[in-house]
Order: structure tokens, then C-alpha cells, then sequence
């Protein structure tokens, strides 16, 4: 049974008015029920795995991934495809303990129902070895795919430790966009958001104000990421950036605290603060909205 | 009239000699603050400043590669292992500020911060 959201709730959820609504409806009557059109479709979010991970602020660290591949496999309708924007195992110095932790999160993640799953590298992943395991295990760091009428592009702003996409990354996405037409509709998927949410916690990547200024001319753009750990909405100039919740451990709001520490364990109401989404794409409409999910009922 | 005017060039030019030794002779030295890197902290982590005051920082590595951002001050700095990384930190506003480790450098990279007091 998918959790359900009407609108008011998810606005006051999200805490923010006009930026997303949620899609109440779609399990009750279908993306192809009343209003839908036939090339409207769904796709999942999912970010933040950490597997690996262990610590306090998630006792059950080893189990939380398996809850969310069977929260998104009871989905009612299966998602054309999912995408995993980025910290999919947490980080180790070591590089065959990295490659165990990747293949162990590959394995979890083939019980999802769903065949078409994007992944991508988080910094954990990533960056201390400029994306070679990710690439051994998941194949290119960065790419595009078209979806029934939505041109997707995956950046990789983690590979390069500096947190940066790199001139030769940005030239690639300069090409891609003179090929798509001013009025495309683009999705934008990243791990790090592109914009500086907050350096002082190195929520930013460093040349994101290059990409932004690249897709700025372009009419529809919406930024997916992932690395805060918490659901975050933010609009610069027409361009929608949604951070979506992680799947170990929830950060806190920006500044809130001296430190980024993670939010401590609540065993009143464990799982909170972690989920995924899902986004109905109204693709003529060009518009999507977003549900937010937990990762277990409560 | 051109011997005229290399005499006045002449003058202009000594005059701004003049300015320039006369500037650097008055300005006091800037304070120099060595900071060792390793992974995951800062030594000093806490660094007490004047508002107005510019400093320079001295960065060192003691292990790998890594960064140094102060955002609320623009300044930033790639800290190279063995090669001493010099930023200028001009403490313009009062307050208590973070800066961080910007390069990943492993499992408690998101624990490499120091803070910035700034005080009247």
C-alpha cells in the first residue's frame, strides 16, 4: 500500500508553497486515469544508501537499504526506472573493502522490482579514487538518456575530490544542451546540488554556478540531487533543485548547528528523517511532482 | 619642450617611488598564522582574529592532499603535502565563523572544521 499525501500535507511537509505539489491521486486512479495522458509517467528516487556505514545515528544500518528496496518493490505501479543520485556505500580507505561495499549494495539492490535503475557516485563513493570501483561496478560516472520526452543528464560533480565538474565535464554538457531544442524538457540529476546551498558544510560544488549558467537559457530544467540528507527545494532564477532524503542517516538543517554531525537515532520514531520519492513526470505539462515516502510505514 | 617633460616625468616618477617606500615602510606586518593539516583536523582549529585585521595563514599537510575554505570570508586554499599553501584571510564582519576541509579526503572528512572568532 503506497503512503499517500494530499496536497496540504505534503505542502506543509515540505514546508515550502507552489514549488512542488504532491501526486495524491496517481494510486487511486492511475497516470493514465482522469486528467492523465498516456506518456505521462513515474519515476523513483532513491539516495544516500551509506552502505557500510555503522554508528549510533542508525542501529539498524544493515537493514535500512533492504526496507527501502521492499518499500519501493510494494509500490502499486512499478516505476519506469530509478535513479540512485550518488553515496550509494559509505567511504573507506581501503580500496578492496570500497569494492566489497559496492557489491554488496549491487546485490541488495537487485531485489528491486524495477530494471531500469540510473546509479551515480556520491563523494563517499567516488572521490578517493577518482571513480574507478564505481565504474568497475555501475559503469560511466556521468550521462544522458531520454525518457518519453525528457532528456536526462547525469553530472558528476564527485569524482574530482574538489567537488567540482571540471571544465572538460562542462564542455560535454555545453554540447549536449546545443543539441536539445530551447523549449526541451531537461532533467538535471547530481549528487552534490550545483548551487551553494551551504559551502560552510561543503553543500556546494564549486564551478555548479558554470552548469547553472549553461542550462539557464534553457526554458524547462529540473535539478535532482542528492547529499544533504534531507528534502530541500530551492529555485534560482527558473531552474527547481529538490534534494531528496537519505537511506542511513538524516543531516540537519543548514547552520542549524555548529557541525553537520547526523541527526541522532529517535527510537520513538525510528526511520525518521530518511525515505525516497517519487516523481510523476506530466510530461506536456512539464511539470512533475513530488511524493515523499518513508522508508517503513509508522 | 621633451626635456621639459622628461623632467616632469622624472619628478612624478620619484614622487611615486617616494609614495610607494613611504606606504610600505608605515603598514605593519601582517600577523602569520601556520595551521598543520592532517587528516581529520586542523591545529590550531580555532583561530581568534581582530575585525580589520588581515592575517596570513600558512597551511601545511601533514598527510594528503587537502582544503581549506573559510566561505564567509572568500578565502580558500589547496593545501599541497609538502609545500606550504600562503592565504590572505581579511576578517572584515565579527562573529564566529567555520571553515573546512573543501577536498575529500576520507571517512571524517565531514568532521574536518575548525571556527573563525572574529572579535571588535
Amino acid at each position: 500500500m503506497r503512503q499517500r499525501f494530499d496536497r496540504r500535507d505534503f505542502l506543509k511537509l515540505a514546508g515550502i508553497g507552489g514549488v512542488v505539489v504532491a501526486s495524491a491521486l496517481r494510486g487511486a486512479q492511475g497516470a493514465t486515469g482522469a486528467g492523465g495522458k498516456s506518456d505521462d509517467f513515474y519515476f523513483v528516487q532513491l539516495s544516500d544508501s551509506h552502505w557500510g556505514f555503522q554508528g549510533p545515528p542508525n542501529p539498524d544500518a544493515k537493514g535500512t537499504l533492504k526496507k527501502a528496496v521492499a518499500a519501493v518493490n510494494s509500490l502499486e505501479e512499478r516505476p519506469d526506472f530509478i535513479v540512485f543520485t550518488g553515496d550509494l556505500t559509505h567511504t573507506t580507505d581501503d580500496p578492496k573493502e570500497r569494492r566489497r561495499r559496492l557489491s554488496e549494495f549491487r546485490d541488495i539492490v537487485s531485489a528491486l522490482d524495477v530494471r531500469d535503475i540510473h546509479f551515480m557516485p556520491g563523494e563517499h563513493d567516488a572521490s578517493l579514487d577518482n571513480g574507478e570501483a564505481f565504474r568497475e561496478f555501475f559503469g560511466p560516472t556521468r550521462y544522458t538518456f531520454d525518457h518519453k520526452g525528457i532528456h536526462f543528464i547525469a553530472l558528476d560533480n564527485v569524482s574530482d575530490p574538489r567537488a567540482q565538474l571540471g571544465d572538460e565535464q562542462l564542455q560535454w554538457l555545453a554540447a549536449d544542451l546545443k543539441k536539445q531544442s530551447k523549449d526541451a524538457n531537461i532533467v538535471v540529476l547530481a549528487h552534490r546540488p550545483l548551487f551553494d546551498l551551504y559551502p560552510q558544510w561543503d553543500w556546494a560544488t564549486r564551478d555548479g554556478a558554470k552548469a547553472i549558467d549553461l542550462l539557464m537559457p534553457m526554458d524547462n530544467v529540473t535539478v535532482f540531487y542528492g547529499h544533504i540528507h534531507q528534502e530541500h527545494h530551492k529555485i534560482t532564477g527558473h531552474i527547481a533543485h529538490h534534494a531528496a532524503k537519505g537511506l542511513m542517516f538524516p543531516l540537519p538543517v543548514a547552520g542549524s548547528q555548529p557541525r553537520r554531525d547526523p541527526l541522532p537515532w529517535d527510537p520513538a520514531h525510528p526511520y525518521q528523517g530518511l525515505g525516497f520519492r517519487d516523481i510523476d513526470a506530466e510530461v506536456d505539462e512539464r511539470k512533475f511532482e513530488l511524493n515523499e515516502l518513508p522508508v517503513q510505514k509508522g | 619642450m621633451n626635456i621639459a617633460r622628461r623632467r616632469v616625468t622624472t619628478a612624478i616618477g620619484g614622487m611615486a617611488l617616494a609614495v610607494t617606500f613611504g606606504l610600505r615602510a608605515a603598514e605593519p606586518k601582517e600577523k602569520v598564522i601556520k595551521i598543520v593539516a592532517r587528516r581529520f583536523t586542523y591545529t590550531p582549529n580555532k583561530l581568534m582574529l581582530k575585525k580589520g585585521v588581515p592575517v596570513v595563514l600558512e597551511l601545511t599537510s601533514a598527510d594528503v592532499l587537502m582544503g581549506f575554505s573559510a566561505p564567509d570570508f572568500d578565502t580558500r586554499a589547496n593545501i599541497i603535502p609538502g609545500k606550504v599553501a600562503r592565504v590572505r584571510l581579511n576578517p572584515d564582519k565579527v562573529g564566529t565563523f567555520t571553515f573546512l576541509c573543501d577536498i575529500f579526503c576520507g571517512s571524517g572528512h565531514e568532521t574536518m572544521s575548525g571556527t573563525i572568532v572574529v572579535e571588535a
